[in-house]
């Protein structure tokens, strides 16, 4: 093969995939593990990858300690009942106790963060959100995190983890390639911090044909960090709790800070609030632990987004759509209009964009907004993600195997949207789950435990192989046919992607069947990405650039077979708002407040489901 | 096309391949310029935009729901720490200038440089503590939160 073999060997600890969970571990590992090789492999620019890319408006998790504000058990009971009760309360509270030591270096480095005149505060924009002038929230972290790391390799997209061959379920390492030069990268590491972002695209988006990449989550965000770790054998945890976003139409800007610093609010298509009234029936299927609207009045106690999701659904089900965001009071105050503004230029540039291509002044007329295609991540309000150990002073015998955010493959830890049963970690949380997996991540090394690593040349060149396959198969196969992308022996990424988007919407619980699927269709699902996968031995890649696209393919497939069979193992709808089991639409506590965990065989592509327990911090009545 | 680049503006200098987060911003071979490879891959980011020295790139809203006809445009300047916008509304009726602070730092100077910093005790290493902690927790105690400390323990585990 024409690439080059370009071998990085010796490091100690390898970040794969600097967004925001990758900066902070990469940062982090410099501070213990003063002489250790920390080398970093991104599939962008550092400077401007991952979802954080445009910035952001707002940190969503900031406990506020300092100021009085909250402590981190309030987090975990506002995480747990906003996730309807499934959370890992263990991880939770290790990211809440430490997340402000985060957000605290931020401001120092040069992130201007908000304050509240009259308080001296951080300027909030909800209990747990503060507001900040985040345009370069992703430069500066990248900024920490090249300060730290002996080496910075950008546009390396990492396909595979290498795996020690001297004790099984260890990893050893990843393998991966450069989408500029198509050089072959092998790092040969002792740990590896996967923070390869969650999942977009993998259902059917609203958008189409041009605009298909005008998701919410970025569509470069292609399920890497599930499908490396599936990949590998690790465990995962909740990958059944696809989200589903209530955002502005078509432009996906953020509702956050309209709802909570600007006070706006909804109404349906008549101008009438509206949620209110599917609470009886909903309450009936979820019962009145999860949605006690009494208690939510006197404690302030949020209702959970999937269930405001679900009131949505079912208000424009009925026929009282549009759904819209009620701005034209808010913004009649300039600075809260400056801020609505400024709320998406930092974050969201599209939703400008799209006001000002369709003349909508929120000022003057009241947006649309719309529920999303569901997205797969861990670190929003949902919790999808690799099983990993918690700390040892907080989490218990089933939770807990040495070390912090370590999978259960050896070795190879998780930050970000990469660890299940932790939602609500968003940005500054990531980052400190970075920070925790790094530390975790050193005292491993130091205690012995990766000493001995193996990986023979053979499994060096077997994945080698493996990752041109696309385009030697494209080679071979490209002249049987005049011109054009129809092929009888491949199909190319683009085409997999819109099968893979259009069997998950159709089969397990997309926008156009209403988020609805059951059992059977569950089935047909499974068997259908079965054969995909076949197909996807036979992609074709043009280019290096097809070339990402088709590795972002086969994470994305991985990812998706992952969601499929959590679906199906968890019979009870949990979640109502983002997604329905049809043939099991109760919440179903008595046989299904665990948390869901499987395994596939790397060997044989076969599943293993299990149930775990999910333990509890603090009392129901706290 | 979400990105696109003005023919007479781009010398092909190649920030703007350099940064796009989704590997779409190409230099073609024949004009040496730089143009969007893969627009239903493109999240209208502005990352390559902020990027170019010449401001040659420019975003048209999606085919697929917005109308021709309005401009969101964009300038950054890490030396000043500002990035001014200007959104130009399609009916003219709305020209917005909003300006707003990226650091209040001197770029990149004000991060530590862990490698110096003193090494850290036997003692913090077996702690829960992570680099200059509890400093930055400033908790009102100074120390960190434990289950003990807040009065708390794991409640069993539900099996069914
Ligand atoms: C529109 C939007 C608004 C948001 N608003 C807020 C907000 O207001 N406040 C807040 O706190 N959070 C917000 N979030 C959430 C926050 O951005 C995420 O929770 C956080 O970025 C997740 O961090 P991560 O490290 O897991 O993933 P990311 O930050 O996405 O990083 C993943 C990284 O992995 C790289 N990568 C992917 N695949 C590979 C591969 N195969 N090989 C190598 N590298 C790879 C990517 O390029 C990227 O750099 C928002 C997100 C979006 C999209
Ligand atoms: S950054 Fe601007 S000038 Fe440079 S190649 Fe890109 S479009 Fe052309
Ligand atoms: S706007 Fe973002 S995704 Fe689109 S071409 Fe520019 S950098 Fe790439």
């Amino acid at each position: 093969m024409a690439y080059k073999t370009i071998v990085e060997d010796n490091i100690d600890i390898l970040v794969a995939g600097a967004g925001l969970g990758g900066t902070g571990a990469a940062f982090e590992a410099r501070f213990w593990g003063k002489d250790k090789k920390i080398v970093i492999a991104e599939k962008a620019n550092i400077d401007r990858s991952g979802a954080v890319a445009q910035g952001l408006y707002a940190i969503n998790c900031y406990m506020g300690t300092r100021f009085g504000e909250n402590n981190p058990e309030d987090h975990v009971r506002y995480a747990r009942i906003d996730l309807m009760g499934m959370v890992r309360e263990d991880l939770l509270f290790d990211m809440a106790r430490h997340v402000d030591s985060a957000v605290h270096q931020f401001e120092e480095w040069g992130l201007p963060l908000m304050r509240n005149p009259q308080t001296g505060a951080y300027q909030r924009e909800g209990r747990w959100q503060i507001m900040i002038h985040g345009e370069s929230y992703k430069p500066i972290v990248a900024e920490a995190a090249k300060k730290s790391a002996d080496k910075v390799f950008n546009r390396i997209c990492v396909t595979h983890l290498l795996m020690d061959e001297a004790k099984e379920d260890r990893v050893a390492g990843a393998v991966g390639f450069n989408v500029r030069t198509g050089d072959y990268h092998v790092f040969k590491s002792k740990t590896v911090i996967v923070g390869a972002g969650g999942a977009s695209n993998i259902f059917k988006p609203r958008s189409v044909g041009e605009g298909a990449g005008r998701v919410w989550y970025a569509p470069w965000s292609s399920g890497s960090a599930y499908g490396l770790m599936i990949g590998a054998g690790a465990k995962m945890t909740q990958m059944e709790n696809r989200i589903v976003l209530a955002r502005f139409k078509d432009g996906y800007g953020p509702v956050g800070a309209y709802f909570l610093h600007l006070k706006t609010y909804t109404q349906n298509g008549v101008g009438e609030e509206y949620e209110s009234k599917w609470f009886p029936e909903l309450q009936e299927m979820v019962g009145k632990e999860y949605l006690d609207v009494e208690a939510s009045h006197a404690t302030h106690r949020p209702i959970p987004t999937c269930l405001r999701n679900h009131a949505f659904i079912q208000e424009v089900n009925a026929g009282r759509g549009p759904i819209h965001m009620v701005t034209m009071e808010a913004f009649q105050d300039p600075h809260l209009e400056e801020i609505g503004w400024h709320n998406f230029l930092g974050m969201t540039v599209g939703q400008a964009v799209l006001w000002a291509a369709t003349d909508v002044d929120p000022k003057y007329e009241n947006p649309e907004l719309t529920t999303s295609e569901p997205y797969v991540m861990g670190s929003h309000a949902t919790g999808c993600g690799a099983w990993c150990s918690g700390p040892e002073d907080v989490s218990p015998p089933e939770y807990f195997w040495g070390y912090n955010r370590m999978t259960t493959v050896e070795g190879l830890f998780g930050a970000g949207d990469a660890v299940g049963g932790t939602p609500h970690a968003f940005s500054s949380g990531s980052f400190t789950e970075g920070r925790l997996a790094a530390k975790a991540a050193c005292r491993y090394i130091d205690d012995g435990k990766a000493e001995g690593i193996r990986v023979s040349d053979e499994q060096i060149n077997r994945r080698k192989k493996e990752v041109f396959k696309p385009m030697e198969h494209y080679k071979t196969y490209r002249n049987e046919i005049t011109a054009g992308s129809v092929n009888p022996n491949y199909i190319n990424p683009r085409q997999g992607l819109d099968r893979l988007q259009k069997l998950m919407d159709e089969y397990c619980g997309g926008v156009t069947v209403n988020y609805m699927t059951n059992e059977k269709l569950l089935h047909i699902g499974l068997k259908k990405l079965k054969t995909m996968e076949e197909d996807l031995e036979k992609i074709a890649a043009e280019d290096i650039h097809e070339l990402l696209r088709a590795w972002e393919l086969k994470h994305r497939h991985l990812t998706s077979e992952a969601v499929m069979q959590h679906t199906l193992f968890r019979k009870e709808t949990r979640w109502p708002g983002y997604y329905y089991r049809g043939d099991a639409m109760k919440l179903d506590d008595q046989n299904w407040h665990v948390l869901t965990v499987s395994r596939r065989d790397p060997e044989t592509g076969d599943y293993t489901m299990e149930k775990a327990p999910c333990y509890h911090l603090v009392g129901e009545n706290e | 096309m979400p990105t696109f680049v003005y023919m007479t503006r781009c010398d092909g200098c190649g920030h703007c391949v350099d940064i796009c987060p989704s590997d779409i911003m190409h230099i073609d071979k024949v004009t040496r310029r730089a143009y969007n490879i893969e627009p239903n891959m493109c999240w209208e980011c502005y990352s390559c935009v902020k990027a170019c020295p010449h401001q040659a790139i420019d975003v048209r809203g999606y085919a697929d729901f917005a109308p021709l006809g309005h401009s969101v445009r964009v300038i950054r300047d890490e030396e000043k720490g500002v990035i001014a916008w200007r959104i130009k509304f399609r009916n003219g009726k709305k020209d917005l200038n909003l300006l707003a602070p990226i650091t209040t730092k001197p770029w990149g100077k004000a991060i530590p440089q862990l490698a110096d910093a003193s090494s850290p005790s036997q003692e913090m290493r077996d702690s829960q503590l992570l680099f200059n902690e509890p400093k930055y927790i400033r908790l009102d105690d100074g120390d960190l939160h434990t289950l003990e400390s807040n009065g708390l323990e794991m409640k069993e585990g539900v099996y069914y």
